[in-house]
């Protein structure tokens, strides 16, 4: 079921085009990814979510309903450059920005109380935000956008700045609230993450939506059908036979050892070529190339890019 | 609660908890208190120096003219004393002055000769002295009796009443109103600039520190600025509040130590020979601390504070508005100096021109300074001082608060546009024709 859909977004900027009918759908309680270059329009998009500026036209549905004033009050959002009153408390400004949120003075000192505890970062509470550093100071702000437990999450770049140790806290604690049910966009270049943390993506380039669907949805389409296969023995080429159905991209001997990249054409399948491979020697490890997001974004943006090059010639 | 309400209240608080606040609140009235009873004090402040005199009388007939006081001592000398050796005897001696009277005294000229530069006091005691020595024996030449001619004398005064529109007679003084209708005035400005660039700042720190995206994902833009605006407003009526109670407090427990009535007539002349003109302060003082009191008693202070209040609060929604647009379009600083000065001209040419305006608070330029939205909550106050409806008509008075209630309902409306599209738009080169840009972008 989709909980969050947007059809049709158009939104200009005096002379230039952000967004061109972009339309994504986010699946309830899944982790969605919203990727794309610089300039893209990912920000704008994220904007137009969070009512921030509204779109020239196209609509935005939010669980069914078209997107409201009152929603807001179910939106965390963690945007790219991170912010706060640098003179105010810890524990004054987090009471304040619940507040804004719609939860009452209360309930917020409740939910900061399990939240701070969880985090260790009590002693942060009388703290002036300046007196923190900077990776503090976005714990403190995550602690802010999760805490009046929105439906729909938009992290904007949420690992930029985190040292390891802390992305790794993150990285935990957004796995825990999509197991909570929250649903969660999160829009970044680190392909790691995405790798790690998305069920499904969209793609953003130069104002247009190029690619979307769910991770295995996506890597199926980009397979390359390359495998990798470790090899204790002497090999360097295929028989004639298999010349048609297998094609050899690599080969590398490492002492005793060759590394060989094999391409399965056509639909031939992998037991085939293992079965062909059992007589030459001993095989250590045979797996699929799986092609990494990184190279998938490379490749798509590319791609399109070279497209309206040439339709504009 | 409402989140423009929210939002107030933090504006409120984190402000009056600033050491700055603190600070300001405590040492103003004390400033201000200062520079009424300070310049009096001063002039009080005789020298303790004391001070010998060398006297040269070539006409003989000043032997008894110039009395000694506790500071100024006496010297006659010897009539044939030349300057040089005067000169020499005054450096010996350590004589202040040396002063030389003449043979001929109607026809030539009396000199004081001294190593340093006598002060105006000597100069001026010496002949107010001299002076009244020479009338007193014209006179007597002329057989006038000089206790006649005492007693002829009379010191007047006029005092000032005022009729007013339920038939009643009251003290009044121009100089008091004058007083009170420029410190008005001069009071709203100081706040409309100060509270206006805290409104400013503000709205540029939550840009800065980036702030302004997690609140406007919880807020409308316009809610974030009014209630910035209103917040701060509180935070200037708590302070003049707490001044007026402080000032009124301070003046009362130190005015009878420092001023009592007699000591204000002395300081007033005194503080006439060195300034050679009045000014409003030393009439003022001239009637005397209690009838001060007295005509300070009679002023229609509802009517006064009620305007007052009026006048600020509409001259700083209409320039915070504008203070939080330009806030909000620029990035840095520096920037905002080229939106500032056009802005803030009305305001810088109200308080020059009020001057001319106290002096002619019915003229035609003080009727268009009062009701023009942009000078008026300067100006207008200097004209309610004089009473109402003497010196505003009640027409006036209206037409002037309903053109400045629209006005800032009018700039508000403007700010908003500009504050929403400026506080997340970044590295944007900020002209004229951008904001006008701005302004028509649809919500």
């Amino acid at each position: 079921m989709d909980f969050f859909t947007t059809h049709n977004i158009v939104k200009n900027y005096s002379n230039h085009l952000a967004l061109n009918k972009v339309s994504i759908s986010v699946p309830e309680g899944k982790i969605f990814g919203l990727l794309g270059p610089n300039g893209a329009g990912k920000t704008t998009l994220i904007r137009i979510i969070n009512q921030i500026t509204a779109p020239d036209s196209g609509e935005v549905f939010f669980n069914g309903e078209k997107l409201k004033a009152k929603h807001i009050e179910q939106i965390g959002y963690l945007p790219e450059e991170r912010g706060l009153y640098k003179k105010m408390k810890v524990g004054e400004q987090s009471l304040y920005l619940a507040q804004l949120k719609g939860l009452t003075k209360n309930e917020a000192l409740k939910r900061l109380k399990y939240w701070f505890e969880k985090f260790e970062i009590q002693s942060w509470w009388d703290k002036k935000v300046e007196e923190l550093s900077k990776g503090m100071a976005q714990k403190v702000q995550f602690v802010i956008t999760i805490l009046h437990e929105p439906k729909l999450l938009i992290f904007d770049e949420p690992f930029s700045g985190f040292d390891p140790i802390n992305a790794d806290l993150l990285k935990k604690e957004i796995l825990e609230l999509k197991e909570k049910g929250s649903t969660i966009i999160f829009s970044t270049h680190n392909m790691s993450s995405v790798e790690e943390l998305c069920d499904n993506i969209a793609l953003i380039n130069k104002s247009e939506k190029i690619l979307e669907g769910t991770m295995s949805e996506i890597r199926s389409k980009y397979k390359s059908n390359i495998y990798n296969i470790q090899f204790s023995g002497k090999f360097n080429k295929l028989a004639a036979s298999f010349t048609a159905d297998y094609e050899i991209i690599d080969i590398k001997e490492n002492h005793e050892n060759t590394d060989v990249k094999i391409k399965i054409l056509n639909e031939n399948s992998t037991n085939n070529l293992i079965e062909y491979l059992l007589p030459h020697g001993k095989i250590n490890s045979f797996n699929e190339i799986i092609p990494n997001m990184n190279d998938i974004f490379i490749k798509v943006v590319n791609k399109f890019n070279e497209i309206s090059t040439s339709v504009e010639k | 609660m409402s989140k423009i309400g929210l939002i107030t209240k933090r504006e409120y608080i984190t402000r009056v908890q600033k050491k700055s606040f603190i600070i300001i609140t405590i040492l103003g009235p004390i400033l201000m208190a200062a520079m009424f009873i300070v310049p009096i004090w001063v002039a009080t402040q005789k020298d303790n120096e004391i001070k010998s005199i060398a006297i040269i009388d070539n006409s003989g007939k000043f032997k008894t003219a110039i009395e000694e006081t506790e500071y100024l001592k006496i010297n006659f000398l010897d009539s044939l004393t030349t300057v040089e050796d005067a000169k020499a005897i005054a450096k010996e001696v350590e004589f202040y002055a040396v002063l030389f009277i003449p043979k001929d005294f109607d026809n030539e000229k009396f000199t004081l000769y001294s190593f340093k530069q006598p002060s105006v006091d000597v100069t001026s005691f010496l002949t107010k002295n001299l002076e009244s020595e020479i009338e007193k024996q014209n006179l007597i030449a002329q057989n006038i009796d000089l206790e006649v001619l005492e007693s002829a004398k009379k010191d007047i005064k006029i005092d000032v009443y005022k009729w007013t529109k339920d038939g009643e007679t009251e003290k009044s003084s121009t100089e008091i109103i004058m007083a009170i209708g420029f410190i008005a005035a001069i009071l709203i400005y100081m706040f409309i600039f100060m509270y206006g660039a805290q409104v400013m700042r503000g709205v540029m720190e939550e840009k800065n520190n980036r702030i302004v995206e997690v609140i406007i994902s919880s807020v409308k833009p316009f809610q974030l600025m009014m209630g910035k605006i209103i917040g701060i407003a509180l935070v200037a009526i708590t302070q003049f509040v707490i001044w007026i109670v402080f000032t009124a407090a301070l003046v009362m427990l130190i005015q009878p130590l420092i001023m009592p009535d007699e000591l204000i007539t002395q300081n007033t002349e005194v503080v006439q020979n060195i300034s050679g003109n009045q000014n409003v302060l030393t009439n003022a003082s001239e009637s005397g601390i209690s009838d001060v009191m007295s005509v300070l008693r009679n002023l229609n202070y509802g009517l006064l504070i009620f305007c007052f209040i009026f006048y600020f609060l509409g001259g700083y929604l209409l320039y915070s508005s504008l203070f939080a647009a330009i806030g909000g379009a620029v990035d840095n600083e520096a920037d905002t100096q080229q939106f500032m000065l056009p802005l803030t001209i009305p305001l810088i040419l109200a308080i020059v021109m009020a001057q001319a305006i106290i002096m002619n608070p019915d003229g035609q330029i003080a009727f268009w300074f009062s009701i023009i939205p942009f000078t008026s909550p300067v100006i207008m106050l200097i004209r309610v001082a004089y009473g109402i409806p003497e010196a505003v008509t009640y027409w006036e008075l209206a037409l002037s608060m309903i053109l400045l209630i629209l006005t800032f309902i009018g700039t508000t409306w403007v700010a908003a546009k500009i504050y929403r599209t400026g506080i997340l738009m970044y590295g944007k080169k900020i002209t004229y024709k951008e904001l006008w840009k701005w302004l028509r972008y649809k919500n």
